[in-house]
């Protein structure tokens, strides 16, 4: 808008979902989502006429953090599924001080929460789910709050918050396999094994505003403000 | 001076009284419609799931396949913190009444109730704000727990917020009951103590119960305080100290996401339903018990 004053771009919020649904109700031109549309959402879609064309416009690493005074510093992707399934409950059984473990996850309605599920939970059954006596924050910033001054905590949350007060975990595919933290690199390059992307989506192939706005945002400066946001830019 | 109505005085008068009687009406015909409204999306969450399942039901897991539309957690976890917070408000509250309106001096009189009223004016963020950042970890360490977003919190910071409701009504109450009650049984020998506690609290008693239940209902409907102090977790409370989750933070918290007309949509509408007719009864029957109060005068 700074560059074209004459074509305001107005956003709203409403989360992954609700995007989605105004796209195929033709009530937006672009939705943002920070998870791949279902079959299902894209069948309803086509029967209302639209044709969504799908953008990975950054990537975004989710961090598992825990308390800095914590000794635990790796974890597998086996090993997290059975800490936030409720499997482990004590720091102990990950050679680490004799704790109950206090789980830390966002609302359903996260984005967030549905990929981590997805990615880390479902495991070989397919159908894993956050243990009951998981406190569901009501936002990253109050998941970070928590984490910092719980030393049983653990926690997740997009890399954009990792701060001081929190103890990023390095986490491998496998055991044995190498640990990465989550870091611009590792999620660019793949090896952070819980990295999701980020999309936009808009109703057939993109013409006008929309395709200059499109454009913008994988040009150089917009992957740039997708970096100075804490997210990853898909290229250089 | 007049002492006939002209006919456009009557017509006047007409249209004047109409109005009044369709705004009264209006509130009533709103609260309806509300009713029905809840009604029409909430009732469709029983194709998904038979009632007992619902209302009796464990698990609150409603995104996962298949959904899962338990709210026995939630209807508890709601109770856990109303009765907690009940527990600290009710004596606390029926004594700062009895204190203000039998005991305190005229000035400290003011003062108290100008005081208490404050405490209405704070909004329940700042509550929950507060008893998160400030509550919680005391809570924790005092307890020796895991965290300290619980039940307990909850209701400490709840029991603050029904506070000025039951004290108001409860001080209403107790000023109403006629001197001549408290003047006869001075006369007769009692103590100021023994006026108070034989007489003036057991004929205050139907106003104070209005308030305490006044107070109740403010705090089942509460939303946003608690979904910053309970944790949120949906499971089956045994003790205050563990987190909860509560009907009311369960529609805040999910409902952001869900689409029109889909399950989990109609289970937060039935939620609310339950929510609806928890909170009518509980004024109703505060409204009963004032109303008898009334009569007593």
């Amino acid at each position: 808008m700074a560059v074209h004053p004459d074509t305001p771009v107005a956003v709203t919020g409403g989360g992954s979902g609700t995007g989605i649904a105004s796209l195929v109700m033709g009530t937006c031109q672009i939705a943002n989502c920070s998870r791949p549309m279902e079959p299902e959402e894209i069948e309803l879609a086509h029967a209302s006429g639209v044709y969504p064309k799908e953008f990975i416009v950054a990537l975004d690493g989710i961090a598992v953090v825990v308390h800095p005074s914590n000794p635990v510093a790796q974890l597998t992707v086996d090993e997290l599924r059975r800490v936030f399934t409720g499997e482990i409950t004590n720091w102990q059984q990950l050679d680490g001080p004799d704790m109950g473990i206090v789980l830390l996850s966002r609302e359903v309605n996260s984005g967030t929460h549905v990929y981590f599920r997805e990615a880390v939970l479902s495991g070989d059954s397919g159908s894993g789910q956050f243990a009951s006596h998981a406190l569901m924050m009501p936002s990253s910033q109050a998941l970070a709050d928590e984490v910092s001054q719980n030393e049983g905590a653990i926690g997740y949350y997009g890399m954009a918050y990792l701060s001081p007060q929190q103890k990023a975990v390095a986490i491998a595919k496998a055991a044995g396999g190498p640990y990465i933290p989550p870091e611009i690199s590792s999620v660019q390059d793949g090896s952070y094994p819980i990295a999701r992307p980020l999309f936009m989506y808009t109703d057939g192939e993109p013409q006008g505003n929309v395709k200059q706005f499109i454009d913008f945002v994988f040009s150089a400066e917009g992957q740039s403000v997708v970096s100075e946001q804490g997210f990853v830019p898909v290229r250089e | 001076m007049r002492t006939t109505t002209t006919p456009l005085q009557r017509i006047w008068e007409f249209f004047v009284e109409k109005l009044i009687f369709l705004s009264g009406f209006t509130a009533i015909i709103f609260v309806v419609l509300l009713f029905l409204f809840l009604l029409k999306e909430g009732l469709a969450v029983f194709k998904t799931v038979s009632p007992q399942e619902f209302i009796a039901g464990k698990s609150w897991y409603p995104i996962s396949k298949p959904p899962q539309f338990g709210i026995l957690p939630l209807i508890l976890g709601s109770l856990a913190v109303t009765i907690g917070a009940a527990a600290i408000a009710v004596p606390f509250g029926v004594a700062s009444a009895v204190y203000i309106a039998e005991v305190a001096p005229p000035r400290l009189k003011e003062y108290l109730k100008v005081g208490i009223e404050l405490i209405a004016a704070i909004p329940s963020v700042v509550i929950g704000f507060i008893g998160m950042v400030a509550l919680a970890p005391i809570v924790a360490n005092v307890f020796d727990l895991p965290t300290g977003l619980t039940a307990l919190s909850a209701s400490l910071m709840l029991a603050l917020m029904a506070m000025p409701t039951t004290v108001s009504i409860a001080e209403d109450a107790i000023s109403g009951v006629p001197r001549e009650y408290k003047e006869a049984a001075l006369a007769l020998g009692a103590t100021h103590w023994q006026a108070i506690y034989r007489v003036i609290l057991r004929a205050a008693a139907p106003g104070i119960l209005a308030a305490v239940m006044l107070g109740i209902g403010r705090v089942i409907g509460e939303t946003m305080a608690v979904m910053m102090i309970t944790g949120n977790s949906a499971q089956i409370p045994h003790t205050l100290l563990q987190p909860v989750r509560t009907l009311t933070a369960t529609i805040a918290a999910e409902m952001g996401e869900t689409m029109r007309g889909s399950p989990h949509y109609t289970a937060l509408f039935a939620i609310g339903i339950v929510l609806f007719l928890i909170t009518f009864i509980v004024n109703f029957t505060a409204d009963l018990f004032l109303r008898r109060a009334e009569a007593r005068r």
